[in-house]
């Protein structure tokens, strides 16, 4: 496929790769954050943790949206589904989230509930459209990549008045879920991979308070394997030279300002909340997005009664510890035992961007043997 | 989830879609967010929306990078 091939040639990774041993101090230990889960897939499904010199780590981010969705959220989108008048419609990774007592929107589905999977969530408009007995729920999830085509959706909505639509909103926003790792006083990260589809709507710029008040280096990057493995060479020259800025290694669809457009649509629907809670990360402020006053009809938080439930992590499932890049994955107990990606405990395992789903998909499940290039 | 992969816009349509190829299979997507793009254009979509044109000289620039990687490490 164009623009993908090219960018897995293997005689540029081992050459990239080569590059990055003289990058770092012998015996040193340099940890790297790549935030989003699509480079954590992409970093195991490749075996480029394999192609890295002994001195750098990494570890995984929070940018996985369905990882991050509270269980709580869950059993509130369930409860929307359960009502009979009620068709909910999301995408597929996120029918498997288990909330309280193990129970999934799949499983309520089992049980006699209307749940849908849809590509597009235009997908789940036309369902409204095509069905006007039945209110269509959207179950929104996912981060300023996802949230301006739900955006677009609701301004379609109201366009063509389809009354029997509305969105249960759990859009997050990748800032200051940095900010909240930064603040943590466990963090001792280096330098990130930043997210690159996230960036193509945001642009660059949101990240410099990454650089300017924590004097750490942010790299965009690609999700190919040599992308990445450059975005790591351009992290590790940053901080040979005692450098933090905010660089782009993803040009070809990352620009500075980000996608005006989406940025408009995404201002013009949706509001910032003043704080959303997190899976493993806690209650965060301004880090949730809410539908504005303007859709308030289209808002299915203000249209049915949802319960708002509030659920504990389990104790068992580390999660929280592997989106806060704390532990890795196979320290968890229920890793691979009671926690599987046919009967997930925790969000990680479920979503297949989810750190605990790529070591289990690829056979991370203990310490990896480092191989020098 | 987000998950992008890149197709080639074949013709635009009415409303701000267009009929775009990804190596065979052809979707209607919305090229709302991205107003310059134009059929023969490569743009990069996520769940039915285009977010973003891809920037050829970038990409070009991207590549030729990794050919100056592949001869250095040739010529050690």
């Amino acid at each position: 496929m164009k623009y993908v091939d090219e960018y897995r040639d293997g005689r540029a990774a081992k050459a990239i790769a080569a590059e990055l041993s003289t990058l770092v101090v012998p015996g040193s230990h340099v940890k790297l954050m790549e935030v989003c889960g699509g480079h954590t897939h992409a970093i195991y499904r490749h075996g480029l943790d394999a192609l890295l010199p002994p001195e750098v780590e990494l570890v995984h981010g929070p940018g996985c949206p369905v990882c991050v969705i509270p269980m709580g959220r869950v059993d509130d989108a369930i409860s929307l589904a359960e009502r009979p008048e009620v068709t909910l419609a999301s995408f597929g990774d996120m029918l498997r989230v288990p909330g309280g007592r193990r129970r999934s929107l799949l499983e309520a589905k089992a049980r006699g509930a209307d749940v849908r999977i849809v590509y597009s969530p235009l997908d789940a408009l036309a369902l409204a459209v095509a069905e006007p007995e039945r209110e269509v729920v959207f179950f929104g999830v996912g981060f300023e990549t996802t949230a301006p085509a739900i955006a677009l959706t609701l301004l379609h909505a109201r366009r063509e008045h389809v009354p029997n639509f509305s969105v249960f909103c759990n859009h997050v926003l990748i800032g200051p879920a940095l900010r909240a790792i930064l603040d943590s006083p466990e963090t001792d990260i280096d330098g990130f991979v930043g997210p690159g589809h996230v960036s193509t709507v945001i642009g660059t710029r949101p990240y410099d308070f990454v650089c300017s008040e924590y004097h750490r280096p942010v790299v965009v990057a690609g999700f190919e394997p040599t992308d990445i493995l450059q975005a790591v060479a351009m992290l590790l020259r940053q901080l040979r030279d005692g450098r933090a800025a905010v660089e782009n290694e993803y040009g070809r669809v990352v620009r500075s300002e980000g996608n005006p457009a989406a940025l408009a649509v995404l201002d013009e629907v949706f509001t910032v909340r003043d704080e959303f809670e997190w899976r493993g990360l806690g209650s965060i402020p301004h880090s949730g997005l809410r539908i504005a006053d303007a859709f308030a009809y289209w808002d299915a938080e203000r249209r049915f009664e949802v319960p708002g439930t509030r659920i504990e992590d389990p104790k068992a499932c580390r999660c929280g510890d592997v989106l806060r890049g704390l532990a890795k994955p196979y320290e968890c107990t229920v890793f691979g035992t009671a926690c599987t990606p046919e009967q997930p405990l925790g969000t990680c395992m479920v979503s297949s961007e989810g750190a605990c789903a790529a070591y289990y998909a690829y056979g991370r499940h203990r310490p990896h043997e480092k191989v020098h290039a | 989830m987000c998950l992008a992969v890149p197709g080639q816009i074949i013709e635009l349509l009415d409303d701000g879609q267009a009929r775009v190829d990804f190596t065979g299979v052809r979707r209607t997507v919305s090229v709302v967010f991205t107003p310059e793009a134009e059929p023969g254009d490569w743009v990069l979509i996520h769940v039915g929306f285009a977010l973003a044109t891809i920037d050829e000289d970038e990409a070009k620039a991207t590549l030729d990078l990794l050919g100056e990687a592949i001869a250095a490490e040739l010529a050690v």
